[in-house]
């Protein structure tokens, strides 16, 4: 678990590293895209969002200021911080990403354990079927079709926005379906193989009925994997949540990440970046602690 | 090839072959007026244009075979990348010590964890132009006009390979205990023969499987960066880009639902074509 600890800012160093050099070493300047400026002013601005002098003197600086906290200035919307971005856009992300993770988890368990239950029947092989559909619609697919449906046909739903608590059901399911169906097909395959070990064969001895075998002895064991996902979950459904915030209109940090790549708004799209990651990392060691409570026969190595 | 697929993979493995000859076909049997800006602009299907036309009146149906070339190349050659890059890594990091294994897990367990597609979208972005300048300099036309295109392959190649990487090293760890790797190593073969000669032919199987599951993903992720207009650009087009597009072509004022539900339908047939028939054969493989 330390060594878990002290890899952290490793990774983290990594990352910023990595999307430093990426951004910087890239052609093209952020003001490119502007009409000429006189060689002054260009020195100036340069100055100002600290991007002159050699790239290596730049880096050890973008380190210091991250360091200190400070994500620095974005340089397409002018004289707004990367913190103030942030702090507006992330807890929109973040409460699409966390609904969404519910949604996934919640369903998926249920259907996996309601297919692994049944094994043989029809309904497992429906509910397999259904998951394997539910793969193959990616949210760019989903999320138009969706809207299509509920909100322009049957206009029971809003097309997009942000703020009340229905604008929120149409991207939290559009984002979370596809993993909803990932972690049931994932339950459903652990739970049929927890369902033919020695333990299991002893409750049902016990006289125990179905339903208690599979909801409360076995699920506990075969829920673990599950668990172990979390965490690329968690990386998959941020990716996502970019797509999803484009197609439903919602301001979160998704629609600035697009733009501040289109704009070589380099500091913009490097915090967003670090963000995701520094927050994905901690999220990972909190799974992992999670993993190590609820099976006590991980031993520490 | 079909007859010997399991029962279940059968059907999906007809609509896979349907859809990849409708694809390389298809488009030569329109007439050239059709890939054309025309006037009927967002034409409701009609019997002339079955999947109605987009916002420049050019046929819908056309466009959507000629973005499944590239949604279906970029898919094939991603994959492979991804299979040769995933193959070496997990033979590499299964048949060695095991420290050495842990920390090339560890690695993979890190990436896993990591916004991945992020990382490329920089990446493609960053590089796209160096690699143009370099072409034109160069003299490679051909490269000049695709280069977005190969940059694409590339990157979805480096980014895919995770999933393969594990089940290989998984299998070489089982594998390498084999008293027939045993024998190889007693009859004093060296580390690469035996990796060559007896681990990858026993791995070809689970390595096929695994190919026909990396193949949809790495559409995905093609149409994912498309659709953020990150990806193909224009004039090539993807399902991607042709889902971007619709997905701007429809509100409440103004519903061309053709324009979304045929390029979802190409893309989920074969998504799931090729989900279902990776599914099976997974399954008929652990079943032996």
């Amino acid at each position: 678990m330390i060594r878990r600890l002290a890899s952290l800012p490793v990774v983290l160093f990594c990352v910023v590293t990595i999307t430093f050099f990426l951004i910087r070493l890239s052609p093209g300047g952020p003001f490119d895209s502007e009409r000429k400026l006189p060689p002054g002013i260009e020195k100036q601005l340069l100055a100002k969002y600290k991007l002159d002098g050699p790239i290596l003197g730049q880096y050890t600086g973008y380190l210091k200021d991250l360091i200190h906290g400070d994500l620095r200035l974005s340089t397409k919307y002018r004289n707004r911080s990367v913190n103030e971005i942030m702090a507006q856009t992330l807890p929109v992300t973040l409460t699409l990403g966390a609904t969404a993770l519910l949604i996934a988890v919640t369903t998926g368990v249920w259907l996996g354990a309601f297919a692994a239950a049944r094994p043989g029947t029809p309904a497992e092989g429906g509910a397999l079927a259904m998951t394997l559909l539910a793969i193959s619609l990616p949210s760019f697919v989903l999320g138009p079709l969706l809207i299509l449906i509920f909100a322009i046909k049957l206009a029971w739903l809003p097309v997009g926005g942000w703020g009340s608590p229905l604008q929120l059901i149409l991207p939290a399911v559009t984002l979370a379906i596809p993993y909803a169906a990932v972690i049931a097909r994932l339950l459903h395959d652990s739970l049929r193989e927890t369902l033919a070990e020695d333990f299991v064969r002893t409750a049902r001895a016990k006289g125990l009925s179905e339903r208690a075998v599979v909801y409360r002895h076995a699920l506990r064991v075969a829920i673990l994997p599950m668990i172990s996902y979390l965490g690329p979950l968690a990386a998959n459904l941020l990716t996502g949540s970019i797509v999803v915030e484009t197609i439903f209109h919602i301001p979160g940090a998704g629609g600035f990440f697009v733009n501040s790549i289109l704009n070589r708004d380099g500091f913009l799209l490097g915090g967003v970046v670090i963000v995701y990651c520094v927050l994905l990392v901690i999220f990972n060691l909190l799974v992992d602690l999670s993993y190590r409570l609820l099976d006590r026969r991980i031993q520490e190595t | 090839m079909i007859l010997s697929l399991p029962r279940s993979a059968r059907l999906p493995a007809i609509v896979l072959c349907g859809m990849i000859l409708a694809v390389l076909v298809g488009p030569l049997l329109f007439p050239h007026s059709f890939a054309l800006p025309g006037t009927e602009t967002y034409a409701a299907p009609s019997t002339t244009h079955i999947c109605g036309t987009d916002l420049n009146g050019r046929d819908l149906l056309l466009r959507i075979l000629e973005g499944g070339r590239i949604s279906l190349l970029v898919g094939i050659c991603g994959a492979g990348i991804s299979l040769i890059i995933g193959t070496s890594y997990g033979l590499i990091a299964g048949s060695s010590s095991r420290g050495v294994d842990n920390s090339m897990m560890r690695f993979v367990d890190i990436l896993y964890s990591v916004p991945r597609l992020i990382f490329i979208l920089i990446f493609i972005n960053a590089f796209n132009e160096r690699l143009q300048l370099a072409a034109s300099s160069q003299g490679w036309d051909w490269l000049v006009g695709s280069s977005r295109l190969v940059i694409l392959i590339l990157s979805l190649g480096i980014i895919e390979w995770l999933t393969m990487a594990r089940i290989v090293r998984g299998q070489t760890l089982t594998l390498r205990e084999r008293s027939y790797v045993a024998a190889a190593r007693v009859l004093g073969e060296g580390y690469w023969t035996i990796l060559w000669r007896h681990l990858l032919p026993n791995l070809a199987g689970i390595i096929l499987v695994y190919l026909t599951l990396a193949i949809p993903s790495v559409i995905i992720d093609e149409a994912f960066l498309s659709f953020l207009g990150l990806g193909v650009q224009a004039p090539q087009s993807s399902w991607g880009s042709l889902l971007a597009e619709g997905a701007s072509s429809i509100n409440p004022l103004k519903g061309a639902w053709w324009m979304i539900l045929f390029p979802s339908l190409a893309l989920l047939t074969t998504l799931l074509a090729l989900y279902s028939i990776g599914d099976a054969l997974r399954r008929s493989i652990s079943a032996k």
